[in-house]
């Protein structure tokens, strides 16, 4: 009988948090198992000890899983330290546009002295400012690696929200999730992936023999 | 046919420092008739505005990207001719086949060299 009572009311219980569709306090998990486990008293059959021991080592999990990341100080990674790498890496940006245009500038303008050179002298600083613009696309490359580096900063702020929230943090929930995109966009967005890392890119090459070839 | 050394060559990049590389990479090669635009949306308003023999796009922009920017201008009656370069640093094969269905005429993949630049133009339109 009293077997049966126990199993109603986990049932009860767990069934009230499924059908919750918010997320649920970890606490409020630790509650209904002593609130089941406060309920088995008396003489408890093997499958109920088992029982017992498997919800207390359950509750005792929570808490330490609480506490670990407590320790961890995630507000403070929401709070400061992401928003400081961000900001450094926004700099590291700015910083080398403003370097390659001041290269660039420079450059330029001993191009524009070619012309009062002789062949000779002009072809060979014509090739050496071909070289730094070459060299120049550093710029664009390092800016799409760094802006990589801050969707990823993004993704980890997100999924910090995620843990303040669920673990009683008082600050903002992360927001809602995006509606999902149209296929079409969905598979563009997919073909984003920026500069890949040296060992991994296709060669130009490579790209050529695809375009020059069937599919 | 000699090739039209004054035709008007539309640049497409968010980066105004790649703009400008390849802007003096394009005057280094003869060719000083070159306008720019930093995303897909303004392109193609410019394109419609005024006849282009080329474009030059990167691909990762907002809030249109070069892909759909190629897309669009393939879908165009007016324009659906034209040469249309990508220069991007999207390496990944699954972009150079998305590139060519959509109808590319090149793919140049960033970082890349005057050398190379030369010899994609030169495939689309002719020896210069």
């Amino acid at each position: 009988m009293r077997t049966s009572a126990v199993s109603r009311d986990v049932s009860e219980r767990l069934g009230a948090l499924q059908k919750r569709s918010d997320r649920i306090d970890p606490g409020e998990i630790v509650e209904v198992v002593e609130g089941i486990m406060g309920t088995m008293r008396g003489d408890l059959s093997a499958a109920e000890l088992d029982l017992y021991a498997e919800l207390g080592s359950l509750g005792k999990y929570i808490a330490d899983a609480k506490a670990e990341i407590s320790s961890l100080r995630p507000n403070e990674i929401r709070d400061q330290h992401l928003p400081i790498a961000s900001d450094e890496l926004d700099a590291i940006v700015g910083a080398t546009e403003q370097a390659t245009n001041g290269i660039l500038e420079a450059v330029e303008t001993i191009e524009g002295l070619t012309q009062d050179m002789s062949p000779e002298v002009a072809e060979k600083v014509t090739e050496a400012v071909t070289r730094v613009y070459e060299s120049c696309n550093f710029q664009d490359i390092t800016g799409q690696r760094v802006t990589k580096v801050v969707k990823a900063l993004k993704q980890i702020e997100t999924s910090v929200n995620g843990l303040l929230a669920a673990f009683g943090d008082d600050s903002p929930p992360a927001g809602k999730p995006a509606a999902p995109a149209p296929a079409a966009a969905a598979v563009d967005h997919e073909l984003l992936n920026g500069p890949q890392l040296p060992g991994e890119a296709t060669t130009q090459a490579d790209i050529d023999a695809l375009l020059a070839g069937g599919f | 046919m000699a090739v039209d050394m004054n035709m008007s060559i539309l640049i497409v990049d968010d980066y105004k420092t790649m703009l400008r590389i390849i802007r003096n990479l394009l005057k280094q090669l003869g060719f000083n008739n070159v306008d720019e635009a930093t995303d897909g949306s303004t392109a193609l308003h410019k394109l419609r505005e005024k006849g282009y023999g080329l474009v030059i796009s990167d691909w990762n922009m907002e809030p249109m990207t070069g892909i759909q920017l190629l897309r669009e201008v393939r879908a165009d009656t007016q324009l659906k001719e034209m040469p249309f370069i990508m220069i991007t640093a999207e390496s990944k094969s699954e972009n150079v086949v998305a590139a060519k269905e959509a109808g590319v005429s090149n793919y140049i993949v960033k970082p890349f060299n005057a050398a190379t630049l030369k010899q994609k133009l030169t495939s689309i339109i002719g020896n210069f």
